[in-house]
């Protein structure tokens, strides 16, 4: 249990431990990007950590990040080959960014700091904790600068004709205020207690 | 020399299993995948050119082309891909032009990267409708005051790098098709 609230709050991949900033900056445009982005993140992590769990005793210790890495690898691509065949729209959205989860820190961070020492099924736990850690900030991320840089959410519009956009939150530099009022608020709230 | 040995066999095992189960998944998907390239390049021409019965794919000076037959089977249209270099990364343009490339029926923006809101208008209307029936027997041209030639187009403002590019990488493709070769752009 406190394992599980370590990611989705107290030990947060995004907002505590800053890592795997790069995609989460970069696919937030919109709430849809943000989605597709977290479930491919859930299924690297939650399958590789898995793995790692179970062969963590026969790999040797000078190879390990090598091994974790060639997981890591499989994984994503498996899952970018998944988009690229039932999702060709998202998959052209997010560009880069799938095959990029293979050097997203919070995936080899799991591996080595928790899988590689757990069991498969605390593995499992903790890396669901973190997708959901990781899923809830891009989705409002990605729905706030959808909303406010196009007036519209999920591709719905909200805000109608008369909305002159907020162009900046669609450009990087929106990705950074914004993330940047969400640690921040994070931190009000940690600090208060 | 024994721990060097488990190191040897772990990692190979460990590549071979990846190695394995990616081939079959990517087996699994590469039809999927090629579909739905293909359909998305179907959907492109349908909306420049609703006229095109059947889509042939040909090649004309090693570059894939797709030739569009009318209700009586006769070619009247050619489509092709054309990409390059935009403001911030690739542009991919799907054009379509009469049989002899001197006439452009329409352009649609298969693929961008551009800075929303300002290099992204090259997928609005506004901006790719100028391209209906723009005259491509020499160079077609931007311009960032009003169009006076048949061949000139009215830049996107703030955006005229992109504007700049759409034009060239058309006008690259189209050389090439031709057959000429290095033209200045």
């Amino acid at each position: 249990m406190n394992q599980f609230k370590a990611g989705i709050w107290s030990d947060h991949p995004l907002l505590r431990q800053l890592l795997g900033m790069c995609s989460t900056l970069a696919v937030t445009t919109s709430l849809m990007n943000a989605l597709f982005m977290s479930f491919g993140v859930f299924f690297v992590l939650v399958s590789s950590t898995i793995i790692v769990s179970l062969i963590k005793n026969i790999v040797p210790q000078e190879v390990r990040i090598a091994v974790y890495a060639v997981v890591i690898a499989t994984f994503v691509t498996i899952i970018d080959i998944f988009f690229k065949a039932n999702f060709p729209d998202a998959s052209r959205a997010l560009g880069p960014y799938v095959p990029l989860i293979i050097v997203n820190c919070i995936i080899l961070g799991r591996c080595e700091a928790f899988a590689s020492k757990n069991s498969p099924i605390a593995s499992f736990v903790d890396a669901l904790a973190m997708s959901i850690g990781y899923a809830w900030v891009l989705i409002i991320l990605g729905s706030i600068r959808e909303l406010l840089g196009s007036g519209a959410i999920a591709g719905l519009t909200i805000f109608g004709k008369g909305y002159d956009p907020l162009v900046v939150a669609l450009l990087p530099a929106g990705a950074f205020i914004f993330l940047g009022f969400m640690v921040a608020a994070m931190n009000m709230i940690e600090d208060k207690k | 020399m024994k721990n060097t040995a488990k190191i040897i066999l772990v990692l190979t095992s460990v590549c071979l299993l990846c190695a394995a189960s990616l081939s079959l998944i990517s087996l699994w998907a590469k039809d999927k995948i090629a579909m739905n390239e293909q359909k998305r390049v179907e959907e492109a021409i349908k909306t420049l050119a609703p006229q095109a019965i059947k889509i042939e794919k040909d090649k004309k000076n090693d570059i894939t082309i797709y030739k569009l037959l009318d209700d009586k089977g006769e070619l009247f249209a050619y489509a092709f891909n054309a990409e390059g270099l935009g403001y911030q990364g690739t542009i991919k343009i799907m054009v379509v032009t009469d049989t002899a490339f001197t006439k452009i029926s329409g352009i649609e923006i298969i693929d961008s990267v551009e800075t929303p809101g300002l290099g992204s208008k090259i997928q609005e209307p506004d901006f790719k409708n100028q391209f209906k029936g723009l005259d491509s027997t020499g160079n077609i041209e931007y311009t960032k005051d009003i169009p006076s030639k048949p061949s000139q187009i009215k830049a996107i403002t703030g955006a005229t790098i992109s504007s700049k590019s759409v034009v060239a990488i058309i006008n690259k493709r189209i050389a090439e098709l031709k057959g000429q070769k290095d033209e200045p752009i």
